[in-house]
């Protein structure tokens, strides 16, 4: 906050402005700081981790196959004398891309086809029934089955992991757009009728200006908050693809792919599925208190409280 | 009412049919071939035989619209044969054959189908009796210790993924304890009282996973709808009137609180088929879910076709029912 660096003594009327109302409203929800914090401490560990920790995940170590945690091996070694750790680290690191780069993805298509629902009477109908019928269809069984399609064709022309990669990403993020259409459709709706657009209008502002001098920023704040929510189920959904099997290949972990593999040495070495599903849920349990929070914070009915 | 439900109806038609397109477009393209597995000795001209006497020789549309036939009218057909014992025409009709089994699909479905419904049916059903008694508490008792609690359970069982809770689940009571079995013994016949329990324990985790993860979601729109309630003016009324507390609170807000949870609860029914794919595959259910992972693993185009298809149409049919359900129980919904 700016305040805080104000002189004392001098007398100032404290300046607020709507996204440090936010903060303010935002730091009081005890559930949404520790979210930050945990996510936090997540992000660091992942992007910092890997660098600081210093074990190459792929090396195998023979003489220390599936053992328990120790000095060494802080979180045990998997069947084949991998250090879990540095696995968890290096999976996080895809997991939490997949699920930022995917929820940029729907954030995009969701908002444009929104705005442009919402916006243009014209196009109301037929986008709308194009969000319905994306609503329709069964989308676990349509990621699966178009993973298995598409897997070998961009593994050829990629390269196994940046194919795989590009897949994942592009198809949670095309199938995961449809809420954030639907909001941004509705406040859109309301916000054309307010007087402002109709004074821009007024003074012939074209409309591609009006929608994003005016009606953009209007709407942002139901666009953040899905926001949250996109980036905690594009990482359930690409850990839930890795452990059905059909995600990303072995030797590149991810926090899916991690469970998939240990959970049949559950009863040698149970680390190896405790570790990535703690680290999977408390990712997302962070990422949905901070959502939590943030939509109170932005909600003016109950922020003035 | 009527009116609007055929309207309803015919506007699902369109949207099954272009649903139905996607689905068989995206999987024609596939390069599963059904001769690939066949031996290697057998001569081309003869591997060219087999695939168009599969059907595969005709072009792209006519093949769309067999298959519409074959699931629309011919596997219907058989169905009602087989129930009613009766025989439409002479009884000879093209069917969904699956690739890697060589038997119909249909019948694959049919056997499959009892362990899905029972895992699945019951989970949603343990689900609403954990979910409505959290959700009433909570919002009668709103900021109390209770309610923060039930609000931690539901955030908690919102972000925890099936997948690592049925794990968890199986360290915790098979690994550690060794209380239930952590693989579902499909072999089992319930004959007796011993196998009756057996059954039971086997279907412990497969379901609490799902119920816990159904309850969750429930208890958040619960409590938020009976907070919607509590406020309102009737409350104050039946207050006023001197009721007691507990039938105010049991049979007036409950009541009408209900009303929009019952239309999450049906809308929520073909995604808990989703989330059975998951668990059924960690706890070895051969369920519907576990059929439809093997069918995409053995690239077996037409039992994935259909049973994705099968999916697409219980989502679309339980909107419709969730929005009948709504105009049906909430007298202010007047669908014209």
């Amino acid at each position: 906050m700016s305040d805080a660096v104000l002189a004392p003594g001098v007398v100032h009327a404290p300046q607020r402005s709507l996204w440090g109302d936010v903060w303010v409203a935002f730091r009081r929800h005890r559930g949404a700081m520790l979210g930050v914090i945990v996510f936090g401490a997540i992000v660091f560990a992942v992007a910092f981790g890997p660098m600081l920790y210093g074990v190459d995940p792929q090396f195998i170590d023979p003489r220390a196959r599936n053992a328990g945690p120790s000095l060494t091996h802080p979180m045990g070694t998997d069947n084949i004398g991998r250090d879990i750790f540095a696995q968890v680290l290096q999976g996080g690191r895809v997991s939490l891309l997949v699920g930022v780069i995917a929820m940029l993805i729907a954030l995009v298509l969701g908002t444009f086809i929104g705005v442009l629902a919402g916006y243009f009477r014209r196009l109301d109908g037929l986008l709308m029934r194009l969000t319905d019928l994306f609503l329709a269809l069964p989308l676990l069984p349509l990621l699966l089955v178009a993973i298995m399609l598409f897997r070998d064709t961009l593994r050829a022309a990629f390269g196994p992991e940046t194919g795989i990669f590009m897949l994942v990403v592009f198809l949670i993020g095309v199938t995961s757009w449809m809420q954030t259409a639907r909001i941004v459709r509705g406040d859109v709706l309301a916000l054309k009728e307010r007087e402002f657009v109709l004074a821009a209008k007024s003074i012939g502002t074209p409309a591609p200006r009006i929608i994003t001098r005016h009606i953009l920023p209007n709407v942002l704040s139901p666009i953040m908050v899905s926001a949250t929510i996109g980036v905690a189920s594009a990482i359930i959904t690409e850990s839930a693809l890795s452990f059905l099997g059909l995600g990303f290949p072995p030797d590149f972990p991810t926090w899916g792919r991690l469970l998939y593999d240990g959970k049949d040495f559950m009863t040698l070495t149970p680390a190896r599925v405790l570790w990535p599903g703690l680290a999977i849920s408390l990712t997302v349990l962070s990422i949905n208190f901070i959502g939590d929070g943030l939509r109170d914070a932005l909600d003016p009915r109950i922020r003035g409280r | 009412m009527f009116a609007y439900t055929l309207r309803r109806l015919l506007f699902a038609i369109p949207t099954l049919i272009v649903i139905s397109f996607i689905i068989f477009a995206l999987l024609d393209l596939s390069p599963g071939d059904p001769t690939a597995n066949l031996p290697l000795t057998i001569p081309p001209e003869v591997r060219e035989q087999i695939r168009i006497a599969l059907g595969l020789g005709e072009p792209f549309h006519i093949r769309y619209l067999l298959w519409l036939q074959q699931f629309f009218v011919n596997e219907p057909l058989n169905i009602l044969e087989k129930l009613t014992g009766l025989t439409f025409g002479d009884g000879d009709r093209m069917r969904v054959i699956s690739w890697q089994t060589r038997s119909p699909v249909t019948d694959l479905i049919v056997e499959r189908l009892p362990q899905t419904l029972w895992v699945v049916g019951l989970s949603y059903v343990v689900g609403i009796l954990i979910a409505i008694p959290i959700g009433v508490i909570s919002a009668y008792k709103q900021y109390s210790w209770f309610d923060q609690l039930g609000t931690l359970f539901s955030m908690i069982g919102f972000s925890v993924p099936t997948f690592f809770t049925g794990l968890l689940f199986i360290v915790i009571f098979s690994v550690w304890l060794g209380w239930l079995p952590s693989i579902y013994d499909t072999n089992l016949r319930v004959t007796n009282l011993e196998t009756f329990w057996q059954q039971v324990r086997q279907m412990i985790m497969p379901v609490m996973v799902l119920g816990l993860a159904n309850a969750a979601q429930l208890s958040r729109f619960m409590r938020a709808s009976m907070l919607d309630n509590l406020s309102q003016e009737y409350v104050r009324t039946a207050r006023a009137k001197g009721m007691r507390e507990r039938t105010v609170l049991l049979v007036h807000v409950l009541r009408n609180s209900l009303i929009p949870v019952v239309t999450v609860i049906a809308l929520g029914i073909p995604t808990i088929f989703g989330g059975a794919i998951i668990t059924e595959q960690i706890f070895r259910v051969n369920g519907l879910g576990q059929l439809l992972i093997t069918g995409i693993q053995g690239a077996d185009i037409p039992l994935v076709q259909t049973l994705t298809f099968i999916f697409a149409v219980l989502i679309v049919l339980f909107n419709l029912i969730a929005d009948l359900i709504y105009g049906m129980l909430d007298p202010r919904i007047r669908y014209e």
